[in-house]
């Protein structure tokens, strides 16, 4: 990959990907482990004629990156734990009237403020059902820089592709990290641009009304036509309805073009899956501690396999159900009390193959930790 | 052009009860762009919940139907996108005040060019009567059947205390003032706030013994008079109406416009 070769936190490769991805609008509030990347933000945005502001709180951040993407803007903001928490009523909102937008949660031990500089994967299940109400989400998750980097592209591209909000799980491990990072040159990586009406002045625009591909082709406010955008059950015009039809249409919509493509959303990396005995699922930073482990058992001619996660939700239970097919035993390595792992076992056929294999008390998980836990599994004691 | 060519027929009937102010101050607000000659495809309305915040789907504007509360932080985001856009926040007494008390200062304070009419009739009506942080002690709600122990906010006293740069009291029996206030509030650049004072006489008016609307109206013209006159009947019941800020001070957008030329520069 030819491009610009740098040595970065990871919260600096999530800046540089957005970048990359046209980022225009950033609004956020600060906090442990994400505020690197609005610091970073506050000074690269104006450099590009683009715009930060930095919020009175959480809500405001979520807000006003909705406000800006209806003006035609790419947005961002990012976050932790209780910010997300915060985000959680906007999130819903951005869901509910498919406004393109990107939040970043650098996730850190919770509940509550829990642990703020240490490592946590906690906040899985709250990216899938945080906000309330049925809904579908797209979450993504990165292990290493260049993937923060390639996903942070990746989930603008999908975010506006679909129209929908994308969660990007990063951990505080990944987010502080420094490695190296190489910025590909413009035009490597493809871009998704926002995809704007082709409707003349004078006639009806219907901005809820999906084309025959599925995608909802939008009109910046300023523009010539006056849509409405409301949080309520919403006809194809955009306004308030409480008709039967509509609102089981538009839920099923909302669901429907998320978890209907999820063959399309997922993304994942893959390391001896073929032949694996015992396959390690993990995501985020704590597959850099499955790797290492999967590297080293196979160079001594074991069965160990690795599937790395980047898609979290939707979930790809077809792509996690065929790859465990064969294997023996399955251990979900995750920096949390198994909720990925519950959803493995929802996949899989046979679930009682699948184990966990976990940290929860802020400190980074580490391929020792992992062998001593695979021993257990395995019956081989300590 | 018409009123009627501001409105967006497919909503109606609305949803306020008969003798509800907010319909005057929808009037006002056609009036006031329709004097002013704005073209409705450079006007951005923002609204968080509750009966004011009806207001936006009602008009044939770029309209924004937000969350309880978050209009202020919504419309700070449609603003830096396109400052050249007038973007307009009708809201209710406890959208604006209470859940949205914090967005409320931080606009003010940071003097972005939006325009906030807080429509307050001291109550939450949609939810059915409960007090709000403009009530004021002593008001009888559906959460304070024994009365109100709240003190109220003063909005004036408090947009400006924030930093608000243009800030103004007006009410639904003063038509044609409101429809001037709301004009200037509009043209003013930077953060500006008219409290516009509306009767809601199905909730507040029934629970307080104050008559039908139009007992209601007459109250307000009896007690609510121009600025100055405080001092001179010495009446703690009167309430002051009129322009009392109007200041020049950086406007939010203009700076950030400054800071991308130096960014730009140092680039």
């Amino acid at each position: 990959m030819k491009g610009t070769v740098r040595f970065v936190q990871g919260n600096e490769a999530c800046v540089e990907g957005a970048l990359y991805a046209g980022l225009k609008f950033f609004a956020g509030y600060p906090i442990t482990p994400s505020t690197e990347i609005a610091e970073h933000l506050s000074l690269r945005l104006p450099e590009i004629g683009g715009k930060f502001i930095q919020m009175e709180d959480e809500i405001a951040s979520m807000c006003a990156i909705i406000g800006a993407s209806l003006t035609g803007c790419k947005v961002m903001t990012a976050t932790s734990g209780p910010g997300f928490s915060l985000m959680q009523e906007a999130l819903g909102y951005a869901i509910m009237t498919e406004i393109p937008c990107v939040i970043v949660n650098v996730q850190r031990g919770g509940p509550s403020t829990g642990i703020p500089t240490h490592v946590s994967q906690g906040d899985v299940n709250q990216a899938r059902w945080g906000t309330h109400g049925d809904h579908s989400i797209v979450a993504l998750t990165a292990s290493n820089h260049q993937d923060v980097f390639a996903m942070t592209v990746e989930a603008f591209n999908i975010s506006e592709t679909y129209r929908t909000p994308v969660v990007l799980l990063l951990d505080e491990v990944v987010g502080h990290m420094r490695e190296r990072l190489v910025i590909p040159e413009a035009g490597e990586i493809p871009i998704v641009e926002r995809l704007k009406t082709s409707v003349r002045e004078g006639v009806d625009y219907h901005p809820y009304l999906p084309r025959e591909d599925g995608r909802l082709p939008m009109s910046d406010f300023g523009g010539v036509h006056r849509d409405n955008v409301t949080g309520l059950y919403h006809d194809m015009w955009g306004f308030p309805s409480d008709d039967p039809s509509v609102v089981h249409g538009l839920i099923r919509h909302l669901i429907d073009k998320i978890e209907n493509q999820t063959n399309y959303l997922t993304r994942y990396k893959e390391v001896g899956v073929e032949d694996a005995d015992c396959l390690l699922i993990s995501y985020g930073s704590s597959a850099r501690s499955a790797r290492h482990v999967v590297e080293n058992r196979r160079r001594r001619g074991e069965r160990y396999g690795l599937l790395e996660l980047q898609t979290l939700w939707p979930f790809p239970h077809e792509l996690v159900r065929s790859k465990c097919a064969n294997a023996r035993y399955i251990i979900v390595v995750e920096m949390n009390t198994g909720q990925v792992c519950q959803t493995v076992r929802l996949a899989v056929d046979r679930p009682e193959r699948v184990f966990l294999a976990n940290r929860i008390d802020g400190e980074f998980i580490t391929p020792t930790d992992i062998q001593g836990m695979l021993h257990l599994i395995q019956g081989k004691g300590l | 052009m018409p009123v009627k060519d501001y409105i967006r027929e497919r909503f109606f009937p609305h949803i306020w009860c008969a003798g509800c102010g907010h319909g005057t101050v929808l009037n006002g607000l056609i009036r006031a762009v329709e004097k002013l000659g704005i073209s409705k495809n450079d006007i951005v309305m923002v609204s968080g919940i509750g009966c004011s915040s009806r207001v936006s789907g009602y008009l044939d504007f770029h309209t924004l139907h937000t969350l309880h509360g978050r209009a202020l932080a919504f419309a700070a985001g449609v603003k830096l996108g396109r400052p050249d856009l007038n973007v307009i926040v009708p809201m209710g007494d406890g959208d604006a005040l209470a859940i949205g008390g914090n967005h409320f200062i931080h606009a003010a304070r940071r003097n972005i060019d939006v325009t906030a009419l807080i429509m307050n009739n001291r109550i939450y009506g949609m939810t059915g009567g409960q007090y709000s942080p403009l009530s004021g002690r002593g008001i009888l709600a559906t959460t304070a059947p024994f009365s109100n122990i709240d003190q109220s906010f003063d909005v004036v006293e408090l947009a400006t205390a924030a930093g608000a740069t243009f800030v103004a009291r007006a009410t639904t029996y003063h038509v044609q003032e409101t429809i001037e206030i709301i004009q200037e509030a509009i043209l003013h650049k930077g953060f500006s706030v008219v409290e516009i004072m509306s009767q809601c006489p199905t909730y507040f008016g029934r629970k307080n013994r104050q008559g039908d609307a139009v007992a209601m109206l007459k109250r307000m013209r009896e007690i609510v008079l121009p600025i100055g006159a405080k001092a001179k009947h010495g009446d703690p019941e009167i309430i002051e109406r009129g322009i009392f800020v109007r200041k020049d001070r950086p406007e939010y957008c203009a700076e950030y416009d400054d800071i991308i030329r130096r960014a730009m520069k140092r680039k």
